[in-house]
């Protein structure tokens, strides 16, 4: 019996020729990563052990992107806290205010990941960087301190669901339809401690930003991981971001999958979460009518480039709805840059948005979009959890960036068909 | 391990943005993350838990953000023990690794009542509704993770060099 993507990167990480579904080992770790929340709880935990130094200093990462720039004392404090660790620890890539951005589209943008990695982080999101073809995974604090300890962490072999693509996009269709699509049609737990792994010939057709957007919601799925297979836009995009060299997995012909999904992309329609829970999807034409009082488009999620460009696309030249508060966070200061560089700030404050420095802000209610009770939001973040953006009574509906501008646009949900 | 308390019951993918919202997590302090454990989705958890209880809910328990003070939140709240119909797996190893009892075990996560007297018997993998006088059997857990439980979570098994 053969090994998926998944089993051959970890047992390559145990030392082990072969590995299987449910067997339990302890795994090398390229990168242990942490943000401005959960690593003060690894720190805490860390300094139980009495050990001086990290297991290695420029494996251990850290980005202070959740409340930060501090959004108050207790924040800033928190913030205080991992600097001064990662200063005493000479950590080398501790990323504050001015270099950070949301870590899981920093990190790829940095080169600190590459495909044959494992990498694990205080984050659930980690997942994201399967899109290049490494294991990674979100754990909790307590796995992050002894992963920046002993450089290991213990994990159950997973098995694994393939979703074989194929077929293209159509317009104003992206990775974030696609995956809402699967996991309205797999449930939130219906890939629970498993992989979700990504392959067939639709695959070449997704670009780098779309299969990141996919492999950071596999956790929305309950998956360990989401991966993509490696092919030349991968390697492509590796070698622009990374000194390092990628290590090229591929699932062995006979490796066995508890199930397998076709998914043709030209048949994926805009796709939106209701709330309260990712898995609650409606294809855009059976949405309704559906009033918003705020967008924001950004986040680990969809606060790459490519999205930033097409709600962009999609907003020039006009004006946002009356009593629609529109926040665009580009996930990263390169982003940032580009996207001033190219004129896209400009169309975005033309039309009545506002543009922030990057910070997971709002997806988590932790601020900058925070909302009142019995608000609603169209989201391109990851979660519409009771609660998320802010009041318990307010709503958050996930969806892609096309969909989010349009949104604006309007003050309603809305295709972005009808407003182009 | 045994514990004996009174359930609260929840159902189905209660998240960890329920069990302690974000807003809270500008801080690591146990005490004050427990005043605010399960605020948004029962505002009356806080002032009713009592030292000892079990919490017993439906499938996927502990859902979304991988935030460690969720357990520690509940753990701290005086939870003795979280019987569910299946959990999340990063909320899953955080459990373990902080030293939270959990159970998985659909039939009594299914049969046992809110304000029902429960004692779980976790050395032996047996549940009992004491109300119902109903009991269920728990798969045990591995080794390797027994192990962890045994020498009072992940940061002691390391201290103890049991994992290394």
């Amino acid at each position: 019996m053969g090994m998926t993507m998944t089993q051959k990167i970890l047992a390559a990480h145990a030392g082990l020729d072969k590995v299987e579904a449910g067997q339990l080992i302890l795994a090398y770790l390229d990168r242990v990563l942490g943000n401005d929340i959960t690593s003060p709880v690894a720190i805490r935990e860390f300094e139980k052990l009495d050990i001086d130094k990290v297991y290695d200093k420029d494996k251990v990462t850290m980005v202070m992107d959740h409340f930060a720039p501090n959004k108050d004392i207790k924040a800033a404090t928190q913030c205080k806290m991992c600097r001064d660790f990662c200063n005493e620890k000479e950590v080398t890539h501790f990323y504050d205010v001015g270099q950070m951005g949301i870590e899981h589209a920093l990190l790829p943008e940095k080169g600190l990941v590459v495909a044959g990695d494992v990498v694990i982080g205080a984050d659930s999101h980690t997942c994201t960087y399967g899109a290049l073809g490494a294991f990674s995974t979100g754990v909790g604090s307590t796995d992050m301190a002894c992963g920046m300890a002993i450089g290991k962490a213990w994990f159950k072999v997973p098995s694994a669901i393939k979703f074989e693509l194929k077929g293209k996009l159509n317009p104003y269709i992206s990775g974030k339809d696609v995956i809402l699509h699967i996991i309205g049609m797999i449930g939130v737990d219906g890939a629970l401690y498993r992989s979700m792994e990504f392959t067939g010939e639709g695959v070449a057709s997704l670009s780098i930003s779309d299969r990141l957007t996919m492999t950071n919601m596999a956790i929305e799925a309950g998956a360990k991981n989401g991966i993509f297979e490696v092919d030349e836009q991968t390697l492509n995009y590796i070698a622009e971001h990374s000194n390092r060299k990628p290590v090229v997995y591929k699932a062995d012909e006979d490796a066995v999958y508890d199930e397998t999904y076709v998914i043709d992309l030209s048949e994926i329609k805009s796709t939106v979460a209701f709330p309260h829970l990712p898995g609650n999807t409606r294809t855009i034409d059976n949405i309704g009518d559906v009033k918003i009082d705020q967008v924001v488009i950004g986040s680990c999620t969809n606060g790459f480039y490519r999205d930033i460009e097409e709600a962009a696309s999609i907003l020039k030249g006009k004006k946002i709805a009356k009593n629609v508060r529109a926040i665009i966070i580009p996930a990263t200061q390169d982003i940032y840059l580009k996207a001033m560089e190219n004129g896209l700030l400009r169309t975005f404050i033309e039309a009545g948005c506002i543009v922030s420095t990057p910070t997971c802000g709002p997806c988590l209610g932790g601020h900058m979009g925070i909302l009142a009770a019995g608000e609603r939001a169209v989201s391109t973040t990851n979660r519409n959890f009771v609660g998320r953006m802010g009041h318990p009574t307010s709503e958050v509906y996930l969806a892609s960036p096309a969909v989010a501008a349009a949104s604006a646009i309007t003050g309603r949900i809305t295709d972005p068909k009808e407003v182009m | 391990m045994k514990f004996e308390g009174t359930v609260i019951k929840y159902g189905d993918n209660v998240d960890t943005d329920v069990i302690i919202p974000a807003r809270y997590l500008n801080t690591i302090d146990k005490k004050e993350l427990a005043s605010h454990c399960m605020e948004d989705l029962d505002t009356t958890f806080t002032s009713r838990v009592k030292a000892g209880d079990i919490m017993v809910a439906g499938e996927n328990f502990g859902c979304g953000s991988s935030r460690e003070h969720a357990p520690i939140a509940i753990k701290e709240s005086g939870i003795s023990v979280v019987i569910a119909k299946s959990f999340a797996r990063i909320f899953y190893r955080n459990s373990i690794n902080i030293g939270l009892a959990i159970v998985e075990c659909p039939e009594a996560a299914e049969a046992i009542e809110e304000g029902h007297i429960v004692e779980a018997d976790l050395d032996n993998g047996i549940l009992t509704d004491k109300t119902t006088g109903a009991s269920f059997k728990t798969a045990p857990f591995p080794q390797f993770i027994q192990n962890i439980i045994e020498n009072g979570g992940l940061i002691e098994s390391i201290r103890k060099g049991a994992v290394k």
